[in-house]
């Protein structure tokens, strides 16, 4: 019983950080921008989070500066892609390149640091019960702001009328624009909210998750989360189940051998991937899903007046 | 955007990906390395050129940060009679093929290349530069100019497991293993030996993480070994999460291929470390007394390549006279990693009485020794 308790607090806390980045392009790609530079700006915001944890001592600083380089990182990507129009793809691809060397750079002095020790005050009383305490309410805050950063874009998306924009500028940004939206300011604003949930995520790595620093930290799970926001037909309360998915096959692998079940880790580690092939075959087979949810003009320039 | 050109900007994109891939791969080993040692004003025999290769960046803190420690330890050694230069981060494969050729170019007589993947690489260059000598460490293709060396790597791990059996209270060790290779499953095999050779109620659980390097992923594996009751662990990764996540746990655990010490006060008992410069040094020496010969040199605690280094203060000096016991019983040839009879958890004999594990038995070792829990992945 203990065991399973462990395992669902475990994959709470994995599927975090993906749930936050998730959500962060989630925000991006709704405005019709897909952002491949996650994993390069989760680094940075990952020494970033880690470097201030470390002098100040602070958690919540470390994630303030983690969300300012995320956001000073997209503001970067947003520019060129936004108002220079550059290809998205290969932007994102280099922005993603750039921050695994610079973080690996500006870090180098932060290797093998430690950070003073924070206990999780988890939720008063809850914490207590039998089995329920130790699976869902020993986590650290981050974990449950998660669940109303979701609730809050999903909000935002489907119940405000600048939501409605932001979806119509995903959408069709040329008619936008004839209706006197800013397109170009919009996406810029989504791109870098999108950064700062991104760098939020990484100091969450850096800092509560594996507290320590060492060049490639991240190790992949900006793609995930990237994969994510398809595995979740850009819907964000999917996104957040599916990032506990993701999070959780990966830890019950770990768990199961720990626990002396024999199953061939490497079947488990491809799971998550094999997964998202089959849901990414099952939404493609209907056209319908596709359409009615991706972004008709993701990835696409706007030029005003074009 | 239409599906289909949706999945051509994806194929696009993963064009450009490896486009930038290759790109940042051909930056990252400069064409010209820069020597790192300082050149001596040149002496009356010039001096031994000798040329590094590494597979990660000398700041790992770990594998290639050993290799390192190893030629600035024969550079010392050596002094004006050579000169070392280094090139970090060369990519296994093609890639390493041009960085070899470039060191010969610039006058290297030795090329030293530290990781596996650079095998075919090195036998390609070493039969058109016949008079360079070619050194290659875990690699098993050897030429006239081309011999390959290996450190023992379980004989470090063995003394980690003898602290280890004395120093766990819930006779249970963790191992974080990367991928189930002969060398890995050696390691694992000899930490539980070890340890049984102090301990007998002792058993190890083993997490395969399916990585060298992965925080994150060390991190909860290494969580998911002490919730199963592992209080000593000992990883097969190269980065140090899994020391850091004991010392947060208030566990113990251990530093592998270089001295951790520093990443974990409370929770190292020790850093099962490779010392390189013993063999680099008598390489080299081999080259300048031309008394350089092909073949394969495995070296381990009897020649002070691997050992287990500082083992702390809080651990009792009866276990460290354990621990001196068996590196004296290594160092003499009176005690072996794997004597006879080596029965698996399965209880199925793998070394039969009397027979020796010689180094072909050691390269097919595929097995738990009993007291590993569970079964090998893919059940080879």
């Amino acid at each position: 019983m203990n065991e399973i308790a462990l395992l669902v607090a475990a994959t709470l806390s994995a599927g975090t950080p993906l749930a936050l980045a998730g959500l962060g392009l989630l925000l991006n790609e709704r405005a019709g921008v897909l952002n491949l530079g996650a994993e390069g700006t989760m680094l940075v915001s990952a020494v970033a989070g880690f470097a201030v944890a470390f002098h100040t001592g602070s958690e919540w600083a470390a994630f303030a500066a983690g969300g300012l380089a995320g956001a000073l990182v997209a503001a970067f990507f947003g520019w060129l892609v936004v108002w220079l129009n550059t290809n998205q793809y290969a932007t994102g691809l280099a922005v993603s390149l750039f921050g695994s060397g610079f973080s690996a750079f500006v870090g180098l002095d932060y290797v093998g640091k430690q950070l003073p020790e924070h206990a999780v005050p988890g939720v008063p009383l809850l914490r207590d019960l039998p089995f329920l305490g130790v699976a869902l309410f020993r986590q650290h805050p981050m974990v449950y702001l998660v669940i109303a950063v979701a609730g809050a874009i999903s909000w935002f998306f489907y119940r405000t009328r600048a939501g409605l924009v932001l979806r119509a500028i995903g959408e069709a940004p040329v008619p936008a624009h004839a209706l006197g939206y800013p397109v170009r300011n919009i996406r810029l604003g989504a791109v870098v909210a999108g950064g700062v949930l991104c760098g939020v995520s990484g100091a969450y790595l850096s800092v509560v998750y594996t507290p320590l620093w060492v060049a490639g930290l991240v190790a992949g799970r900006g793609w995930i989360a990237l994969a994510l926001t398809v595995f979740a037909t850009w819907r964000p309360a999917r996104l957040l189940l599916g990032a506990y998915l993701f999070g959780g096959v990966t830890m019950l692998q770990l768990h199961l051998q720990a626990s002396g079940v024999q199953v061939p880790p490497q079947f488990m580690s491809m799971l998550p991937y094999a997964s998202t092939v089959v849901v990414l075959v099952l939404i493609s087979r209907n056209p319908l899903w596709i359409r009615l949810n991706m972004p008709a003009s993701l990835g696409k320039p706007f030029f005003p007046g074009g | 955007m239409d599906k289909r050109s949706f999945l051509k900007q994806v194929a696009l994109g993963a064009v450009v990906l490896a486009a930038g891939l290759t790109a940042c791969g051909k930056k990252e080993a400069p064409p010209a390395p820069a020597p790192a040692a300082a050149q001596a004003p040149a002496p009356k025999p010039e001096p031994l050129k000798a040329g590094f290769i590494y597979v990660g960046p000398v700041g790992d803190a770990g594998y290639s940060y050993a290799h390192d420690l190893g030629r600035k330890y024969a550079a010392e050694k050596l002094g004006d009679k050579v000169v070392t230069t280094f090139v970090e981060k060369v990519a296994e494969g093609p890639d390493a093929e041009r960085v070899i050729r470039d060191l010969v170019a610039q006058g290297n007589k030795v090329i030293f290349a530290t990781s596996f993947g650079f095998m075919d690489s090195m036998v390609k260059v070493a039969k058109d530069f016949p008079d360079v000598y070619f050194e290659h460490a875990t690699g098993y293709k050897t030429a006239e100019n081309l011999r390959v060396y290996e450190a023992r790597f379980h004989e470090g791990a063995y003394l980690a497991g003898i602290v280890a059996g004395k120093m766990t209270k819930t006779n249970t060790l963790g191992f974080v293993a990367s991928f189930p290779i002969p060398e890995v499953l050696r390691n694992i095999n000899a930490f539980t030996l070890g340890a049984q050779s102090v301990n007998p109620k002792v058993k190890t659980k083993v997490v395969w993480v399916g990585a060298w390097f992965d925080p994150p992923k060390e991190t909860e594996a290494a969580q998911s070994l002490m919730n199963g009751g592992a209080d000593v662990l000992l990883q097969n990764t190269d980065s140090t999460a899994v020391l850091q996540a004991a010392e947060r746990a208030g566990k113990y655990a251990f530093g592998w291929d270089s001295d951790m010490s520093a990443f974990a006060p409370k929770a190292h008992l020790g850093s099962a470390a490779l010392t390189w410069g013993v063999y680099y040094e008598k390489a080299l020496n081999d080259v300048l007394n031309k008394t350089w010969k092909t073949g394969e040199t495995k070296w381990g605690v009897k020649e002070g390549m691997t050992d287990l280094v500082k083992i702390p203060d809080f651990v009792p000096a009866e276990v460290k006279a354990k621990v001196d016991e068996a590196r004296a019983g290594l160092k003499a040839g009176t005690l072996a990693v794997f004597t006879a009879p080596v029965v698996d958890n399965t209880g199925k004999v793998q070394l039969a009485k009397g027979a020796v594990a010689d180094d072909k038995w050691l390269g097919a070792v595929n097995f738990y020794v009993k007291g590993v829990e569970g079964k090998v992945p893919a059940g080879k």
